[in-house]
């Protein structure tokens, strides 16, 4: 940096700004909550936590994640390769549709499956007559979850593809190896940092999701109650220790998600 | 993948489409047109443009600090930047209506206002600009810098001259995406916007009050507003991306 004068109060300003800007907003507010959470002892927070209610809506929250995260990630690589190793008429439109889930508004996905996938809806009434109950039942959540975190691993894993180029891949075939190969000792350890990103940014949004499953899950506690949906249900019924200790679950999922982040980021560097 | 990004995706925005014209253009423009749809709207779009104004000096400034400035506890500082993506928005609601909400002990009664809606969106929002600001200030030649301060060139030319549009399409993009986001946001605002039709209620909380009382027509209408507002919004993305890689060549 020039070392003059008229630079180091400057620079100090800046730090200052950010530095209060990022407490303001990020640090004050979860420390203040955190101190919340414990008012009445670190007892009374365990016997919230180990409530049926939370439990089971602990339970289905990963349920969903573990549904969710492999089919987005099969499907985020495939997709990765279509669009980067492949050419089509109106590739931009399914690059726009990978795209879709992050420029929606969750309650309007929610309300999307309902048309098609509710009682009434398009396939609504075939599916029932199969026994099957999408909306307000699990397997409804589980697409609103698989819907919000679906570009996640796709949007990692392009500009990898697209970095690493294809002298490697068409070595590996010219040497005779079959594509799945050519896949596996070639291009997997290639992207996989990109895909292990992918993951948990994946992990991190479908925990968390609220808006599009309030909307299809029908919130019955002991249910179709994601955590999420059980932390605003506790809130609403004036159980806000309930509300406290439940976000302090998610909020350790957060930062074990953060971390992980931040692993990943220094080793790609 | 085609059948799977069908079935997740095209259909049901498809199927939202189908719905929200369902009984004719004319019933779909009075949907969106009545008062409180027009409020929810209205809030949704001054709120998120505010927001993302701030976002963008904001964004670039701790983008600018997070790379130029050396200080102890830096790493620790960029890695809390990603939390708001991490951290669940409803927990992010919970925890801003600790601080701002009517119990607030510092005093600051900001929920139920639109400065609470602001202040969640915000939160929800603030990765954006960083993140996209910062690779380009790391790979940004200090060679052209030099050169302008030996020619006699000061500090906020040198910003406005150089810098500033080298940043411009890093700002640009993290602007669309914060852009969309707070458009559609609905965790991180149930709990600390209060809901108040007319004045606190987001269009995303709107859609989702109708659906409730069963216009799913009306919720449908709206949610089709907002979805041509955020296709804009991506294709303008798209469109700078394209304009950045250009000017890299």
């Amino acid at each position: 940096m020039t070392g003059n004068a008229s630079g180091r109060p400057a620079r100090y300003g800046l730090r200052s700004v950010a530095l209060l800007y990022l407490a303001a907003l990020l640090l004050a507010p979860i420390t203040v909550a955190l101190i919340k959470t414990f008012d009445d002892g670190v007892g009374e927070v365990i016997t919230q936590i180990t409530k049926p209610d939370a439990i089971h809506a602990l339970k289905l929250s990963l349920l969903t994640v573990i549904i969710a995260v492999p089919l987005n990630t099969i499907f985020g690589i495939a997709a990765a390769h279509v669009m980067v190793r492949t050419n089509f008429r109106f590739k931009w439109a399914v690059g726009a549709l990978i795209d879709m889930p992050f420029a929606v508004s969750p309650v309007v996905i929610g309300l999307a499956l309902i048309l098609v996938y509710g009682t009434g809806g398009w396939f609504g009434g075939d599916l029932a007559a199969w026994g099957i109950q999408v909306i307000f039942s699990t397997p409804g959540i589980v697409m609103a979850v698989v819907f919000v975190s679906l570009p996640f691993v796709a949007r990692e894993v392009i500009p990898v593809m697209q970095e690493i180029g294809t002298d490697q891949e068409t070595a590996a075939e010219t040497l005779g190896a079959g594509p799945w190969q050519t896949f596996r000792s070639i291009t997997l350890p290639a992207i996989r940092w990109g895909v292990t990103y992918g993951v948990v940014l994946t992990t991190a949004r479908a925990l968390g999701e609220f808006g599009a499953v309030t909307v299809v899950s029908g919130n019955i506690s002991g249910e179709t109650q994601t955590l999420p949906l059980y932390v605003s249900k506790q809130f609403e019924t004036f159980n806000s220790v309930g509300a406290y200790s439940a976000s302090l679950i998610l909020a350790i999922l957060a930062l074990g998600t953060l971390l992980t982040m931040n692993l990943l980021r220094r080793k790609e560097d | 993948m085609v059948t799977y990004l069908s079935l997740i995706v095209l259909i049901p925005l498809a199927a939202i489409t189908a719905k929200a014209f369902s009984d004719g253009p004319g019933h779909f423009w009075d949907a969106v047109s009545q008062p409180q749809s027009v409020a929810a709207l209205k809030l949704t779009v001054i709120c998120s443009l505010v927001v993302v104004l701030i976002n963008a000096v904001m964004g670039t400034l701790i983008a600018w600090v997070l790379v130029r400035d050396e200080f102890p506890g830096k790493g620790i500082v960029n890695s809390v930047i990603d939390l708001p993506f991490a951290l669940p928005t409803i927990v992010a609601s919970l925890t801003l209506l600790t601080l701002y909400g009517n119990d607030s002990p510092i005093g600051i009664h900001a929920a139920y206002t639109k400065y609470a809606v602001i202040i969640a969106l915000l939160f929800v929002t603030l990765p954006f600009v960083v993140r996209a600001v910062q690779p380009l200030l790391l790979s940004l030649d200090r060679d052209m810098e030099s050169a302008a301060e030996s020619l006699g060139a000061g500090k906020l030319r040198i910003f406005t001259r150089i810098i500033f549009p080298n940043l411009l399409p890093g700002i640009a993009a993290g602007v669309a995406l914060a852009f969309a986001r707070a458009l559609g946001e609905f965790g991180a605002l149930v709990l600390i916007s209060g809901n108040v039709p007319y004045k606190t209620e987001a269009a995303s909380v709107f859609i989702r009050g109708q659906i409730e009382s069963d216009n799913v027509v009306g919720a449908a209408a709206v949610s089709v507003v907002l979805l041509a507002i955020s296709m804009v919004m991506l294709a303008f993305v798209n469109l700078v991306q394209k304009w950045g890689l250009r000017h890299d060549r």
